[in-house]
Formats: structure tokens, C-alpha cells, sequence
């Protein structure tokens, strides 16, 4: 890990993980009708801890992460996210929601909003933030994104790489402690992957926790500390990135990387 | 020059070409002409026999145009001032032009309904137009109330009585503002269905009879003409596009009682004609009200129309809802907005600008179903004519009586479809 980290020049200076447990998941299920997405997952995330979940697609990745804040419903088990349990309760739906911090695989923008209406609607009416607090602090991530001058412009006027890097933004004014990422990746052109993963990557620099659903494998031995590897609902392996890679145990996990990074 | 190259594998323009005019025959009128009217023989055939079209249109219909008599007492009149040439009759426009607008509206009291058709458009205007101030709105959100007491006159205190619900729903609903906005929303409901059912009635019999102000009552057998249907059609439009997104939601709810009774609802109604619905407050109505309680006919039909356009807005909505990409209300979700700050900022923005076309069309329709009311007797427009006829000087006279009210009509609804398409290109920011 620390060669991807000296050739990317990354600063792991800060990407400590500490002790305290930012996202605990034990003995979670869930069934979309008779159908057993997800079978017995158990995981602990830590704080600062940053994560990258892979697998073939339908082994239920991004309903894993989609969990975590409840856009999914589990139907046995628990997920407790920042002290707070996942239940039924509206109350701690909101509350984990607006401390979790997501970012989806098309966007999701909401297109008739300008770029700086979409970063400030969550904190004016979520968090109750003044309207100029709101803006300075939208502005200020969106120079953090580096595309403070497209404030003004609505969604559909930029590319898909700077929508990506604006959707960040927004999850980011919410101040969030936990950002989860759904294959934030795979809707853009090759060209814009790396500024959206340099964006991620600075994040992670910064010491975020971070869940990220991705095939990005050059971003998974760059920042991850673990790689959680999941195929038909369940959790086959994880590891660290340079064992996971080097050195995988189970076979499904080597056919997938041999897929993967066979060409 | 490089041409010369162009047919080698290898290639390198050395002089760019200079911009060219396009040929006499690609530009200006002439090329407008060719493409649009004559592209073909077919396209060419066409055209001819449109232009004799509104040759022959023009030579019929002109000369009884401009020979129109604008001053005449009876239709005899009429014929003798043209005295055997072609002409309309105009002059019974001019002659029942208060009984048009206002049918049998009390003569020194048309002030009223004319303040109150000014001030509408003052209400109307910040909600059509985003660019007037916001305050405006205040007024806006008054004005049914001052328009009520324009119109109706009488006591005062019943429209204040109204209003007073509305504002104490609003101070249950701050009051409340802390716990859920379910909670805040029900109680709101609530405080407002207390003071309407509970505290209004004793409220406005004590005022009145204690300070008796207000304009003379005028009953609503007295409304008619345009006055009719502007009163229909505006209260129509104004309560049904609320209650159709309510409808909407429901349907499309979680909640399987709320659903269930969303749907039926929507079902019924679409599934009667209008003119049952009006037969049914006209007649039956009051079989189903406790007894002793009158309903104003008017109030009655207004609730029918609404109904009646409540339903087809809903799912003319639900199409714009559905439109929607999951995306969205999932992006709302994980920024923490609950239900109804989520349908309030993101969803219903979006899901209303699809909806534009198809909610425009209900409007235009329903304001044009309003003359349908004259089948249960009241004397729109429709009704009027019928009425002008029926008086010995008017007597055969229908295509300039038409002409008028199909003019008018087609002002306010050509008014709403170009409203509406400029709102299209207003809101249009998905630069798609």
C-alpha cells in the first residue's frame, strides 16, 4: 500500500484510524421479497477507517452500503451508525442520514437547482444553517472540488466528471462523518475518473471514513486500508489491499481479480 | 492548393478557405418560401388550396364583418339599417353588455364585481410571474376572502371568520413546528376543523349582530354572464391544482388506506360525467346535508367542478411524478429532507414543470366546462344568450352572441396555453 501511496504522492499523515467504531453491522439480512440479497453480514468500520467494497455485479455491494443509510431496509440484524440504531424509527433515520453522506453512481443532481442551490438546500432546511453561512461553506467545498466557478450554472450544463465532483460537494456541506460511495465511477467517461478519484482521494487524505461500492482497484491499493470483497449476498473475503491482491485466499476472490485485472 | 493532395494518404492543409456566402437561391425569403410552401409538388398543391382557403374564408366572411351595425335596439332595427345586405348584428353585444358580464347583478353594485376582477389579476400576477415581489403574495393568499366579500357582500365577519381558521392552523402548526412535520401538519389540520365546525358560527353571530359592517348581500341567483364563469373557473383552477398534488401523493402513498381511498376517489370521479355531478348539487345535494342547511348553488358547483378537475389533476401529476428518476428521491433522502420537505424542494418542482402541458390542459378544460352550468339553470354566458333570445327583440339572432362568447373564452384560454409555454422555457434548465 505505501508504494501505491508514494507514486499517487499521497499524505498518509492523517489517515489515521482510530478506536472508536464508526459503523457497526451484525448478523444484518435482507430479502427483496423471497430473494436473500444479503446473508449474515457482519462488519465493523472504524473511525477514519477507509473502505472498498468490490464483487461481481448482483452480490449485493451497493445494497450493502445503501443499508447504511437506510435507503434500503434490513430485515434481521442490526446496523448501528455513529451510536445511533437503524430501526423503524423515522426520528434515527433522519438523524443517521443527515451525519451520512452519499454519493450515487449517476449523480443524482437535482437538475433544477444550480450548483449552489444544490450544495446550501440541505444545510438551510435540514440543518437550519443561515442562508450566507450555507453559501460560504458550499463555496467553500466546491473550491475544494475545484469548480467554484460553476456555482452559478445548473447541472445539466457540466460534464459528468465535474457533476460527480459537485455531488461530493453537496454531500460534503451536510459536514458529514461518514461519506459512502456507490460506484462513483462507472457512469463516466475514462478521461473524468481521475478527477473525480483525486477528489476521493483528498478526502481521504483529510481522514474521512469511507464506504466505497468500486472497481477502481488503482484507488483501492492507494487509500483503502481494507478491501472487502463480496459475491452472492455474503462477505467471501477481506483483507488488507496488498494481501487482498497479492495474495488472495479464497478462489472466487482470485477469479474475480483474475477477471478484473486480467487485461 | 492543398485539394490537389487531398486524394494522397498523407495530408496538410496550407491555406484555409475564406468564408463563402451560400448560393441567392439558400438564403433569406426566398429559401423560407421554397422549403416551407413549394418543397414539392405535393407541399406546392397544398399551399394553393390554403391560400384559396382564406381567399374564399375572406370574401365570404368579410363583407358581413365589416358591415357589422354597432347601434340598434332590436334585430328588426338591424335589418332595416342594412336593408338588405350582408352584415352582422353587433349591436346586441352592445345592448346586453352589462347582462353579458354580469347577468342580473344589481345595476349600482358593478363596481364590485369589477374591483374584484382587478384585484384577482393583482393576486394572481406574483404567483404567474416569479419576478414581482415576494410580499405580494400575501395579498394573493387574502384574496379569496376579499373577493368572497366583494362579490356575496353581507356580513363581514363571515369571510374574517373564515381567515381565522387558516391562521389558527398556522399557529398550531408553528406551535407544533418541533415535534414531526406530521404531527405539526395534523395538528394544523385540526386547530383549523375545530375553529371552522366549533368557534366560527358563535364567532360570526356575535360580531355581526354586535358590529354589523359589510357590503349589501347580494344572493347568488343574481351572478351570471362571465361574472358565472370567471367565479367557477377561477375558484376551480385555484383550489384544484393543491388538492390534485395532494390527491397525487396519496395515491401514490405507502399507506394503504390512504391509497385506497385516493384511488377510489379519483376513479368515481373520473368515471362520472361532469353534468351529474352538477345535477347532483343542483338536486341532490341537500337530501345528503343535515336538513335546514342551505348551500348556496354557486358554492355547491364550485365544489363539483373542483372535484370534477381535482381528480384529472391528479393524475396528470402522478404522470409528472412518475416521470421522475428514483435518483432523485433518493438523493433527497440521503440529505436527511423528510417526506415533505423532499416532495416540497425537489419532487414537486420537477414533477409540476413536466406537468405543465397537461395541467393547463385541465384548466383550459375546466374553465371551459364551466358552461355547462347552464343546465342546472344558472345563467352563464350559454344560459344568457338563450335568455336574449327569448326576449321578441332579439329574437334569431345566434351567430354574433356565439361569436362573443367563443371570443371571450378563447382570450382567457389562449391567455393560459401561452402562459404556460413560457413558464416551459422559463423552468427549462436541464439544457437537454
Amino acid at each position: 500500500m505505501s508504494d501505491a501511496a508514494a507514486e499517487r504522492n499521497i499524505d498518509t499523515s492523517k489517515m489515521q484510524v482510530s478506536d472508536e467504531i464508526a459503523i457497526q453491522i451484525a448478523a444484518m439480512n435482507k430479502w427483496y421479497g423471497t430473494f436473500h440479497v444479503l446473508r449474515d453480514i457482519n462488519m465493523t468500520v472504524n473511525r477514519g477507517e477507509r473502505i472498498v467494497i468490490c464483487g461481481p455485479s448482483g452480490s449485493g455491494k451497493s445494497t450493502l452500503i445503501r443499508c447504511i443509510n437506510r435507503l434500503e431496509e434490513h430485515q434481521a440484524g442490526q446496523i448501528i451508525v455513529d451510536g445511533t440504531e437503524l430501526s423503524s424509527d423515522l426520528k434515527n433515520i433522519d438523524k443517521v442520514r443527515s451525519e451520512v453522506g452519499m454519493v450515487f453512481q449517476h449523480f443524482n443532481l437535482f437538475p433544477h437547482l444550480t450548483i449552489l442551490e444544490n450544495c446550501t438546500l440541505a444545510p438551510i432546511w435540514v440543518r437550519k444553517v443561515p442562508k450566507r453561512e450555507a453559501e460560504e461553506t458550499a463555496m467553500h467545498f466546491l473550491e475544494k472540488v475545484k469548480i467554484p466557478e460553476q456555482a452559478d450554472k445548473y447541472p445539466g450544463q457540466l460534464s459528468g466528471g465535474q457533476q460527480q465532483r459537485v455531488a461530493i460537494a453537496r454531500s460534503l456541506c451536510m459536514k458529514p462523518r461518514i461519506m459512502l460511495f456507490d460506484e462513483p465511477t462507472s457512469a463516466l467517461d475514462p478521461e473524468m475518473i481521475k478527477e473525480v478519484l483525486d477528489t476521493m482521494i483528498s478526502l481521504a487524505e483529510e481522514g474521512m471514513t469511507m464506504l466505497c461500492v468500486t472497481h477502481e482497484m488503482g484507488f483501492a491499493q492507494a487509500v483503502a486500508n481494507r478491501v472487502v470483497f463480496m459475491d452472492q449476498g455474503q462477505i467471501v473475503e477481506q483483507n488488507e489491499p496488498k494481501e487482498f491482491f497479492n495474495n488472495p485466499k479464497s478462489d472466487r476472490t482470485k477469479l474475480f481479480l483474475s477477471q478484473i485485472l486480467g487485461h | 492548393m492543398s485539394d490537389t493532395h487531398a486524394n494522397t494518404v498523407s495530408y496538410v492543409r496550407d491555406s484555409m478557405l475564406p468564408e463563402q456566402e451560400p448560393p441567392l437561391k439558400e438564403r433569406g425569403a426566398m429559401k423560407w418560401l421554397r422549403e416551407n410552401l413549394f418543397s414539392g409538388w405535393l407541399n406546392t398543391a397544398l399551399t394553393l388550396l390554403s391560400i384559396f382557403v382564406i381567399w374564399f374564408i375572406i370574401i365570404e366572411v368579410g363583407p358581413w364583418l365589416m358591415n357589422t351595425v354597432w347601434n340598434a335596439g332590436s334585430l328588426r332595427e338591424c335589418r332595416e339599417i342594412l336593408d338588405g345586405t350582408s352584415g352582422a348584428c353587433f349591436a346586441v353585444i352592445k345592448d346586453r353588455w352589462h347582462q353579458l358580464m354580469f347577468g342580473f347583478y344589481p345595476q349600482d353594485m358593478y363596481w364590485r364585481p369589477v374591483l374584484a376582477f382587478v384585484l384577482m389579476l393583482v393576486a394572481v400576477a406574483p404567483i404567474l410571474f416569479a419576478e414581482l415581489p415576494r410580499k405580494m403574495l400575501y395579498f394573493s393568499g387574502l384574496f379569496p376572502f376579499i373577493g368572497y366579500h366583494l362579490l356575496w357582500g353581507g356580513s363581514i365577519w363571515l369571510p374574517i371568520a373564515a381567515l381565522m381558521g387558516f391562521v389558527a392552523g398556522y399557529i398550531a402548526f408553528r406551535l407544533l413546528d418541533r415535534m414531526s412535520s406530521l404531527i405539526s401538519t395534523l395538528g394544523a389540520v385540526a386547530a383549523a376543523l375545530v375553529w371552522w365546525f366549533v368557534l366560527a358560527a358563535p364567532f360570526n353571530a356575535v360580531l355581526s349582530s354586535a358590529l354589523p359592517v359589510g357590503l349589501p348581500f347580494v344572493r347568488s341567483d343574481a351572478f351570471g354572464g362571465f361574472l358565472v364563469s370567471l367565479v367557477i373557473g377561477v375558484s376551480g383552477i385555484s383550489l384544484s391544482l393543491p388538492l390534485g398534488i395532494l390527491l397525487a401523493l396519496g395515491r401514490q402513498s405507502e399507506m394503504i388506506f390512504v391509497k385506497t381511498v385516493c384511488v377510489v376517489f379519483i376513479e368515481f370521479i373520473r368515471g362520472v360525467p361532469l353534468i351529474t355531478l352538477l345535477f347532483t348539487a343542483s338536486l341532490l345535494l341537500n337530501y345528503f346535508l343535515p336538513p335546514g342547511t342551505s348551500f348556496d348553488l354557486i358554492l355547491r358547483v364550485i365544489i363539483m367542478v373542483t372535484l370534477f378537475a381535482t381528480a384529472y389533476m391528479a393524475e396528470v401529476i402522478r404522470g409528472g411524478l412518475a416521470a421522475l428518476p428514483k435518483g432523485q428521491y433518493e438523493a433527497a433522502d440521503a440529505l436527511g429532507l423528510d417526506y415533505w420537505k423532499a416532495q416540497r424542494l425537489i419532487i414537486m418542482p420537477q414533477a409540476l414543470k413536466i406537468s405543465i402541458p397537461g395541467i393547463v390542459n385541465t384548466f383550459i378544460g375546466l374553465f371551459k366546462d364551466t358552461t355547462l352550468v347552464v343546465f342546472i339553470g344558472l345563467l352563464d354566458p350559454i344560459g344568457l344568450s338563450n335568455a336574449i333570445r327569448a326576449d321578441t327583440n332579439w329574437n334569431g339572432i345566434y351567430w354574433e352572441l356565439f361569436i362573443f362568447i367563443g371570443a371571450l373564452f378563447f382570450i382567457f384560454c389562449f391567455s393560459m396555453s401561452r402562459y404556460s409555454q413560457y413558464l416551459e422555457r422559463k423552468l427549462k434548465t436541464d439544457h437537454r
